[in-house]
Parts: structure tokens; sequence; C-alpha cells
């Protein structure tokens, strides 16, 4: 248990200097590079707590989809990788408030827990179960988001299409 | 003895030891990598060496003939020599961390991509029950590698080669993806062993129950897919020598050339193991017990000999595309992805799930028969209708 704890730790602290890295890097790919080093990590997070469908998938959308797209869109934009990026933006104040918010909630959470937090239900294969449940008991949100992503599609392509 | 009971034994001798079970596991975890290191070298050398013969062939040209006797055997092992005595070149206007980082990243991708390859029956790293969608997430690492390597060269050429891979990977992995669903709704797993397991026995006596009859359109989606993926012709505008000079790794020379280099044909036997797994019934195919040699082993050595050899009858296809067709233009490779692939595997899709919903399996099968039967007599009727050229050309 104690060597579960330690490779936690690990990948914890590598997961949370990535964030800092694409956070606080002044070259927006380095920042984007550090970024898919930080979804790496989260999806080793996820093999931690034996959600291995979860980790794979946020590799190949995140990773594989997601930040490949942000590269190309950053090296689309002419030089702005040369650029040096703003770090502290303008809404410095409100993010703040934000995120102490945040970590007040989450230290509240971990010390006296939230019904929210209730032991997650011991599962020999997730992906199976994951399926079932899409289709079954989810089925109505499921949709609902395809339809938002088939919405997003095709004003994205509406955007992109004016001449 | 097998594998299994060999790595049982060490635990046991472990724990009688008093050290913790991490030992063990670190032991057997540091030996298999070493393992596949050295296959993934050693195959890589060799696919080079074969490829340069098959170009050669196809070009009427011998290839390498001199460096070891025989038909040149050694000339992979002489130029590996040659680029690991070469100077580590970074460019001054290179961006170094991202410039090291890039093959590393690109070459533990393919490395990983090996855990979940199902050799022999049992002899499989681990048998992941999410293995084909494990595979296909950390073989997109890849591009990964190549975006951080084309970028950080600081070379135009290098950075066109880079959004040329990234615009591709992120096209043709829908249909890849997708193609690939196929055989899991049949099987209903997607555990590489488990899909394998799953192609054994025979349709009507004589047919094996390999995916690649039920799903054939899935196969060659896939396959055209993973052409794409492996960045290799009629798919290679990422490297296109004739227009962006080497592509993403222009300014890179050494053993971190060689890195990617290793990296690329390392893919390319990923990316026929999967077709080889979920197409081409993986292991099987016929074998007998060996004199003086266990059943399961015999079993496992002939499966091992068909999985390697089906592997490599993708793989010599692969390279004989390379040398037969030309290289799309970049609209063509988009057009083809999003307007002709990606509704074919949708189709497939909605096919497969149909019949399985019905429960009548063999429909699948007589359909794909079909559609093959329907293609060759196409191409024979083409071939009939083409005035013949007799002698020389």
């Amino acid at each position: 248990m104690t060597l579960k704890l330690g490779i936690f730790y690990f990948l914890a602290a590598f997961t949370v200097w990535a964030a800092a890295v694409v956070v606080l890097g002044k070259n927006i790919v380095r920042a984007a590079v550090a970024l898919i080093f930080s979804f790496c990590g989260m999806a080793a997070l996820y093999v931690l707590l034996d959600a291995e469908f979860l980790a794979a998938v946020q590799v190949l959308i995140y990773v594989g989809g997601i930040t490949i797209l942000l590269l190309f869109a950053i090296m689309l934009t002419s030089r702005i990788g040369a650029k040096a990026a703003r770090v502290i933006n303008d809404q410095a104040f409100l993010s703040g408030i934000a995120a102490v918010g945040l970590l007040a909630g989450l230290i509240y959470a971990s010390t006296f827990g939230i019904g929210a937090m209730a032991g997650p239900p011991r599962l020999p294969e997730t992906a199976p179960f994951l399926g079932r449940a899409l289709l079954t008991t989810y089925a109505l949100p499921f949709e609902v988001v395809s339809v938002l992503l088939l919405a997003a599609l095709v004003g994205a392509i509406i955007l992109a299409r004016k001449e | 003895m097998t594998f299994a009971s060999l790595v049982e034994r060490l635990y046991a001798v472990t724990e009688a030891w008093g050290l913790p079970w991490i030992v063990p596991t670190l032991v057997v975890m540091t030996i298999v990598a070493a393992v596949i290191l050295g296959y993934i070298a050693v195959a890589a050398m060799f696919l080079i060496w074969w490829e340069r013969k098959i170009s050669a062939h196809i070009q009427v040209r011998f290839g390498p003939m001199r460096v070891g006797g025989w038909h040149g055997w050694a000339q992979s092992i002489a130029d590996g020599i040659k680029l690991l005595l070469k100077e580590d070149v970074i460019p001054a206007g290179a961006d170094k961390v991202v410039f090291v980082l890039a093959p590393m990243v690109v070459f533990a991708a393919a490395l990983a991509a090996y855990v979940t390859i199902p050799w022999a029956p049992g002899l499989i790293v681990r048998d992941l029950n999410i293995g084909i969608l494990y595979m296909v997430a950390i073989s997109s690492l890849v591009v990964v590698g190549i975006i951080m390597a084309g970028w950080s060269s600081n070379n135009k050429y290098s950075v066109l080669g880079a959004m040329r891979s990234a615009a591709q990977a992120v096209s043709y992995e829908v249909p890849l993806v997708l193609s690939l669903l196929g055989p899991v709704m049949i099987a209903g797993t997607m555990s590489m062993g488990k899909l394998v397991e799953a192609q054994g026995g025979r349709w009507f006596g004589f047919l094996p129950k390999w995916f690649v009859f039920p799903q054939i359109v899935a196969f060659l989606v896939y396959f055209t897919c993973a052409l794409a993926e492996c960045n290799r012709l009629p798919f290679d505008i990422p490297e296109a020598e004739s227009e962006l000079v080497a592509g993403f790794h222009v300014e890179y020379s050494g053993m971190r050339f060689a890195i990617f280099f290793l990296a690329e044909y390392a893919n390319m036997f990923v990316v026929a193991a999967i077709a080889t797994t979920m197409f081409l019934g993986g292991w099987h195919g016929p074998w007998f017990p060996l004199p003086g040699l266990p059943r399961e082993v015999a079993q496992g050595l002939f499966g091992l000999f068909w999985f390697l050899v089906k592997c490599y009858v993708l793989i010599f296809v692969m390279m004989w595309l390379r040398w037969t067709l030309a290289r799309l233009r970049v609209d063509q490779l988009m057009d083809f992805a999003w307007k002709v692939l990606l509704p074919i595997a949708f189709a497939n899709l909605i096919v497969t799930g149909l019949v399985l919903v019905l429960g009548k399996q063999a429909l699948l099968y007589v359909l794909g028969i079909a559609i093959v039967l329907l293609v060759a007599i196409a191409l024979a009727a083409r071939a009939v209708g083409r005035p013949v050229r007799v002698g020389k050309a």
C-alpha cells in the first residue's frame, strides 16, 4: 500500500510540475508540449485508480487529438511561437479568487468528506460497465452531448467558411 | 516449462528470501523490456535491409550486395555503426530540450505499443482488457513526438512536415478507430488475447474464422489508415523528400536520426501486428505436436511462427505499395480520409451492428466473401478489357 502511495505522489508531482510549466511557461509551444506530459500523468493516475478505460481514452482524445490540434493551431498562427506569451492575465484577481475557492473546497472535501466522494464500486472491468451505463441509464445525456458536439462542429465549419 | 511458470517460480523464490513483490516485478519487467528492445533493433535492421532489397528488385536493381557477403545482409549493421559514430549535431537555433526529447517520445510510444501484442498463446506481456484501445491510444503519441521534432528544429521544412503529419494523423485516426470497432463488436472484447481466441475454429468446415472475411471492408480501411499513420507512401507527405527534403527530421543526424528510423520500422511492425491480431487470426494456423516437446510448447512455437509470418507478409505489402504507388497531394489526402474512408467505416459499423443484433453472424461472412468475389470479378473484367502488351514495353 505504501508503494502505491509512493507511486501516486511521484505521478502527482510529475503532473503538477507539467501543469505548472503549462501555466508559467513563456513559450507557447513548450507550454503545449508540457500539457501533453500533464495529460499523460493524469492518465497514469487514472490507471492507479483502476480506471484504465478512462486512461486510454484520456491519451487517445486529449493527447492524440486535442493537443495535436492545439499545436496545429499554434503553428498555423504566424510567428506566435517566437513571441513570449503573457503569463499573468488581466483577470488575475478573479481567477485568484476562483483558485483559492477551489483549494478550500478540495481541502474541505478531503478532510471532512462530501456525499459524492463515497468509495467507488469495485468492478473487475470498467469498459463493459461504462458502455452499458452510457447506452441505458445515461442514454439521454450521452445523446445530448453528441448533439452539442455536432452543433459545435457545424458552427466551426460555418465560421471557417465565411468568405 | 512455459514462460508463466518461470515467472511464478521467480516470485516464489524472492518471496522465500523475504523481498517485497516489487523486486521480482521489476526484474521481470526489465527482462521483458530488454527482450522486446532487442527484438525491435534486430527486426528494424532486417526490415531496413529487406526494404532496400525489395525496392531494388522492384526497380530492377540489386540493392546492397557487398557488406557481409550474402546479398549484403550486414548493410544495416554497418549503417547503424556509422550513425552511432557520427557527430551529435544540435542546430544553434533549435529549442534544445524539445529537440532532445522528441526522438525519445517517438521511440517510447513505439515501444510501449509492444506491451499488448499477442505473439503466441499465452505469450503476451500484459493482456490488458482494453488492449486494442491502449494500442491505438499509445500509437497516437508518435505524432506528438513528430510535431515536437518539427517545431524544435527551427527549420521551415521540418515545421511544414510536422504540420502535415499532424493534419494527416488526426484525420486518419478517426476511420482507423472506427474500422477496428467491427472486430471488437463481433468478438465482444477489446483484449488482444481474447480477440485472437475468438477467431479460432472454422466456418463451413474449411474457412478459418478470421475476422478478415466478415470484416473485409474494415480490414481495407484499417490498412489504408495504418499506412497513413506510419507516414508511408502513398501517404508520406510529412516527409516527402522531393518537397520537404526529409520533413520533420531534416535537422536530426547521428544517433537521434537513427532512433527516428528505428521507431518508424518498429511502428510498421506494430501496425502489422494489430492487423494480424484483429483480422488475420493472430497466432492461429495449422500445427502439429513436435517430437520431444510438450504440447503447449509446440503450439506456442507454431503460434509465434504463424503470427510472425502474417505480420511480415503485411509488412511486405506495405513495402510493395511504397515502391509502386505515387504520393498523394495534401488535398487529395484529406478528401480521401473524410469523404471516402470515414463514410465507408461508418457504413461497415452500421451493417455489422445490424447483423449482430439480428443474430446472424454467418451473414457477415457471406457478405464479406461476396464483396471479395465482386471486386475480383470487376478487376478481372478490367484486366480483360485492357489491351494486353506483349514483349517489350
